[in-house]
């Protein structure tokens, strides 16, 4: 089966796959921002000697890896728009209505995630490294800073790239409420050619693809950190 | 919000049961339920043949975790979907074509529990058992996957949650369950979108949370009766 003889990969098919696969990246780069900066905002919290501050963010990682992801979004895409005000609901639906919901579900759920990661690559850094820094006179931050953070981040990636490919394959369950991502158009084209197994093939494929670069990523990201440890203690 | 629960509770629990297929909570548990029973063997299989000699069959399996780990969920329920049909020559319902998929799925990522529970066994429990003259099999059937499936029993059991998570996106094609059931109220209901969603979540949040709550209380426990201390 030569390249050319796979008929959903002619036009007008084929843009039609590459329009789904630029919104799942737009998607994917949505989300992990949003799931980065709040799952570093949820650790900073939850690092606060005030009992209260530090018992929400615990309360919302519970509440979000205890839901399914879809529930989550469905609950985003049908219920958060009533309980905006008005001007907002009428902002969201000028643009894309269903992908920024779908967008702030995924990186709000995975900012969870991301969270405990962060959480446990700050565990494993000896307590008497702060005692250490804040005996020297660094404030709590600047202790975060510039001692636990900078060797946190080396047990945190591999986590990270973990959770990063959960994210990726994550932004297919937008489909569900109707975000014309790759796996909606797939389907679309699966409806409209009846070619089943093609277009499921080429779209394991990609998926595949993609999955296989983000695991290699971290791989690569694993040995770096335990060659740099290895550096670090000689 | 106690309105609707009021109303629809049973529809919620046990969906159209009696006039129709099983769904709402109960089907979700039953799906997962059933879908755990088949995928553990099948994960102690892929995970044997990970951690074993043969060359042929660690690669097989190596194959099919990656494949399984790098390809969305929806997207092996939809080849479970359309190749289901094509294989078995009837329609198998779509009860059932979601428990392939979960189990095509979850039997990879279990097996990977199982690996990890096999590769922190000492390695001497084998050596001994060669020692006594237990044959390979004997060695994996009687000492070594015993003290695998305790220790990492907790781990299963967070696995099962996710498995309870996973069930959900088989409302894409259909099936009756929880997920699904709250749809279905809420376009009766037209109106109620928030009410509904939250009880959906949060009911979904109870029941995984008691089984999340569970494996950490029993990960300290075996922990501890290992004189090992929970980190």
């Amino acid at each position: 089966m030569s390249f050319e003889s796979i008929a959903v990969l002619q036009e007008p098919y084929l843009s039609w796959l590459l329009q789904g696969l630029s919104l799942t990246f737009a998607l994917f780069i949505f989300s992990w921002t949003i799931a980065f900066v709040l799952g570093f905002l949820l650790l900073l919290m939850r690092m606060s000697p005030i009992k209260v501050i530090a018992w929400i963010p615990a309360a919302y990682i519970e509440l979000a890896r205890n839901i399914p992801l879809l529930v989550q979004i469905m609950f985003w895409y049908f219920a958060v728009p009533m309980l905006l005000p008005d001007f907002l609901q009428k902002a969201l639906n000028r643009w894309d209505s269903g992908f920024i919901l779908a967008g702030l579900a995924l990186g709000f759920c995975m900012a969870a995630y991301f969270s405990e990661s962060f959480r446990s690559g700050v565990r494993s850094i000896n307590n008497t490294q702060v005692e250490a820094s804040r005996a020297l006179g660094f404030s709590f931050l600047r202790t975060m800073q510039y001692i636990v953070f900078p060797q946190a981040l080396r047990a945190t990636i591999p986590l990270i790239m973990n959770n990063t490919l959960l994210l990726f394959k994550n932004t297919s369950i937008a489909m569900a409420i109707g975000v014309h991502e790759l796996m909606y158009q797939v389907l679309s084209i699966n409806n409209d050619t009846f070619r089943t197994f093609e277009i499921f093939f080429v779209a394991t494929i990609v998926y595949l693809f993609f999955s296989i670069l983000i695991m290699i990523a971290g791989e690569f990201a694993e040995r770096w950190a335990k060659k740099s440890r290895r550096a670090s203690n000689a | 919000m106690l309105e609707i629960i009021n109303d629809y509770w049973l529809f919620f629990l046990i969906g159209q049961y009696p006039h129709g297929p099983l769904g709402g909570l109960a089907g979700t548990l039953l799906l997962a339920t059933i879908c755990l029973i088949l995928a553990l063997p099948c994960s102690i299989l892929i995970a044997i043949g990970r951690t074993g000699k043969n060359r042929f069959w660690r690669g097989v399996t190596f194959v099919i975790v990656y494949v399984m780990r790098g390809t969305p969920f929806l997207m092996i329920i939809f080849w479970a979907h359309f190749l289901g049909p094509i294989i078995f020559g009837t329609s198998i319902g779509a009860f059932w074509v979601m428990v392939i998929a979960l189990v095509l799925y979850e039997s990879a990522y279990l097996a990977e529990v199982i690996r990890a529970g096999i590769e922190s066994l000492p390695y001497g429990q084998t050596e001994a058992a060669k020692a006594m003259g237990f044959s390979r099999t004997k060695t994996m059937i009687l000492i070594v996957l015993p003290q695998v499936m305790y220790n990492s029993f907790p781990a299963l059991l967070s696995q099962f949650v996710s498995i309870i998570k996973e069930t959900s996106l088989g409302f894409v094609i259909g099936v009756h369950e929880f997920t699904f059931a709250a749809s279905q109220v809420n376009s009766i209901l037209l109106v109620k979108p928030v009410e509904i969603y939250l009880i959906l979540g949060l009911t979904f949040f109870i029941v995984c949370f008691t089984f999340t709550s569970a494996a950490r209380w029993l990960e300290r426990r075996i922990g501890k009766s290992q004189g090992v201390l929970p980190a």
